[in-house]
């Protein structure tokens, strides 16, 4: 996996995916700002959702008993999972007890960390992903590069080339005469895939929130191929990190306020399912539960750094990220991109690789994930003690060291000088007239002081836009 | 050891440093928006779901059925399924009117497959909750509902709630719901934002959502 830097050097060439993304994070955030708008004590909210979760995370054995417990109760199996391959043999051999030789799948971000799909095929277990953009995703064997919207990168005509040339191959093909409307790319997707869920035996989902009073699993989504994969199979197996435990079943009523708000800028996503256990007669029979670690555990030991596992993945903090609209999400080498991705990739695998190295580099530490953050993360503290754990590590290395290397990869190319001061004009008008603390790829050598609020337009930008008539136009326009 | 050994061990001394004991930050708290009044909840109820392109009419109780049968008449169904413990004068009209309305069993009496299901054009249920600020309706699959897969794959739903379970905010809401039960909260019909952020309406659930609101 390249650095941070190398595979980002490769995204902003990609002037497609640029736009794709800039075009649907200020989408995203125009909404998000609405209906945020509406709530009256947004903050009061916001800390209550980042207590629930800390009450959940400083006592985490305790609440998995009671989860465990109240799960057993209702009928479910609940296996642990001290890693991926752990996670990935539970749901290979429920999968083989059925008789299954294909499983649907709903959207999972524990799911794309532990690479279930690939361990799957491994064993011979086809693993249909049934989300719209994953499915754009699997087909177009690609990596996601968004939390919320995986194919963001993808634009409608490339969608189409991907329905026509893949579906087929995967099972029901797409209409002869499909076009580029996303109402007829959705409804290719809704005939693809309904066979699918009509015959399943078995479905893999993840949940975004577990809670331990009552034992309820929780799947927000807006397409209902949730709903379909948590109903109709007889079997079901959920993977749920430990994070992600509530402690009582009322902080749903924090936590279903926040989190849609957050992440599709909506007042509630379409639909919300919560299922406990079995229940006679509705839904899946056989109930299995996951709990997985993978490098929690290390995260939770970290007390700084203990608090990234808040996250409710609503992704709020990549649509306000300039470097993150710039660099896309794959150049984070990780199915956690962003702000997020910049600091919980590091806390989860540690610092040894050089992608791992290079993330807590990844941010302008403007603080404007902090801000949007539901659960109160400050990723920006977060990346400082995180860079501090990068320079402890490269013995002999300053943190002035790391900061100059990172300088001159920004200034060893003037596209990214001007990427950096871009998006350090993009800070400067999101933040108004406020101080930031530094410029986007010069984070450790400018952290130690202020730098001036950028201007809204930087000098090429101003050299690009007056002198567009003489050919040299800026590549943003 | 195993698996579970190994993983609470290792978060025991995760958390090593904690002192404060289990549950010390007390009563859940809630936060919550004050509904103004009870017409105004109401009010804002009908305006979210509405927001969301759903059909959302209001009537007065012995309005029901003909409302009901308006809506399946608009969303062109014949074959309707009727969940166990529907009021049955809510369908009344709509079998006056020549739709064919099921139950949720094939001829052995066993439920109906997902194949069946797929047969189906609409579902009539009543709801448990709604919440004015979301524009939510939320199920908890009880006799006047049926099983979840009746709501799902059928591509109309027509829902019917009674004012009196609308509630302001989604704390209220979780205060009322049975947690033992499944629930699904539904907020319009099902959606899909992914191609280049242009919000498509229907994808895998119902494609229409009507919404009949009682008193
Ligand atoms: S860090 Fe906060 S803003 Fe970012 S995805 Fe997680 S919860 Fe959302």
């Amino acid at each position: 996996m390249p650095s941070f830097q190398r595979a980002a050097k490769g995204a902003l060439a990609d002037t497609q995916q640029r736009r794709n993304l800039a075009h649907a994070t200020a989408t995203i955030r125009a909404k998000r700002a609405a209906v945020v708008g509406e709530v009256a004590d947004w903050e009061a909210l916001r800390v209550a959702g980042a207590d629930a979760k800390d009450e959940a995370l400083h006592h985490l054995p305790d609440y998995l008993e009671q989860l465990e417990a109240n799960l057993t109760a209702r009928g479910a199996t609940v296996h642990w999972a001290r890693d991926a391959a752990e996670a990935n043999q539970v749901v290979i051999d429920v999968a083989r007890a059925q008789g299954a030789d294909e499983v649907v799948k709903v959207k999972s971000m524990a799911t794309q960390e532990i690479e279930l799909n690939e361990a799957l095929e491994e064993a011979g277990i086809a693993a249909w992903e049934t989300d719209l953009a994953e499915l754009i995703v699997q087909l177009g064997q690609d990596r996601p590069s968004h939390i919320l919207v995986p194919a963001i990168h993808r634009n409608r005509a490339e969608i189409r080339e991907i329905f026509r040339r893949e579906m087929g191959r995967a099972g029901r093909a797409a209409p002869e005469d499909l076009t580029d409307e996303p109402a007829r790319l959705a409804e290719a997707a809704r005939l693809h895939l309904r066979e699918k869920f009509l015959r399943a035996k078995v479905a893999v989902s993840g949940a975004n929130f577990a809670v331990a009073d009552t034992g309820t699993l929780v799947v927000v989504e807006s397409e209902g191929n949730g709903r379909m994969c948590l109903t109709l199979p007889q079997t079901l197996v959920s993977i749920v990190g430990v994070e992600k435990v509530l402690p009582t079943f009322a902080d749903l009523g924090t936590m279903m306020q926040l989190l849609p708000r957050s992440s599709t800028g909506e007042r509630m996503n379409p639909y919300t399912s919560t299922w406990t256990g079995v229940t006679p007669g509705d839904g899946p029979q056989e109930v299995h539960v996951v709990l997985l670690d993978n490098g929690r555990s290390r995260v939770l030991a970290d007390e700084v750094g203990r608090e990234a596992l808040r996250c409710i993945r609503c992704s709020a903090c990549l649509n306000v990220c300039p470097v993150y609209e710039r660099a896309g999400g794959h150049a984070y080498g990780s199915v956690y991109p962003g702000p997020i991705g910049a600091v919980l990739n590091p806390l989860l695998r540690g610092v040894s690789s050089d992608v791992d190295k290079s993330l807590p580099y990844a941010s302008s530490l403007c603080g404007a994930c902090f801000e949007a953050c539901p659960v109160r993360i400050d990723i920006p503290s977060l990346l400082v003690h995180l860079r501090t754990q990068v320079v402890d590590e490269a013995s002999g290395r300053s943190a002035e060291a790391a900061g100059m290397r990172a300088a001159s990869w920004v200034f060893g190319d003037h596209r990214r000088l001007e990427a950096a001061q871009r998006a350090a004009s993009l800070g400067g008008r999101l933040l108004g007239g406020r101080t930031i603390r530094s410029v986007p790829g010069l984070g450790a050598w400018t952290q130690a002081r202020d730098v001036p609020t950028p201007p809204t337009e930087t000098f090429r930008q101003w050299w690009a836009r007056s002198h567009r008539n003489d050919g040299h136009t800026g590549e943003d326009a | 050891m195993s698996a579970r050994e190994a993983i609470l061990a290792r978060l025991r001394e995760a958390t090593a440093d904690v002192t404060t004991p289990v549950g010390a930050r007390g009563e859940v708290p809630t936060i919550s928006a004050a509904p103004a009044s009870a017409a105004g909840t109401l009010d804002l109820f009908v305006d979210n779901v509405a927001d969301y392109r759903a059909t959302v009419v209001r009537c007065a109780p012995d309005r029901v059925g003909a409302e009901v049968a308006a809506a399946l008449a608009r969303g062109r169904a014949h074959a309707v399924l009727v969940p166990d413990g529907l009021e049955a004068t809510w369908v009344e009209p709509s079998q006056a009117a020549g739709m064919w309305l099921r139950r949720d069993a094939g001829e052995d009496g066993s439920p109906l497959s997902p194949g069946a299901l797929d047969e189906i054009d609409a579902v009539v249920t009543a709801a448990r909750v709604g919440i004015a600020t979301t524009g939510t309706i939320v199920l908890d699959h009880t006799e006047d509902q049926g099983r979840r897969a009746l709501t799902l794959v059928p591509d109309q739903h027509v829902c019917v709630i009674r004012a009196d379970q609308v509630v302001h905010d989604v704390p209220e809401a979780v205060a009322l719901l049975d947690p033992a039960r499944p629930l699904t909260w539904i907020s319009g019909p099902s959606a899909t934002s992914d191609i280049e952020l242009d919000r498509v309406e229907g994808v895998h659930g119902p494609r229409v959502l009507d919404v009949v609101v009682v008193g």
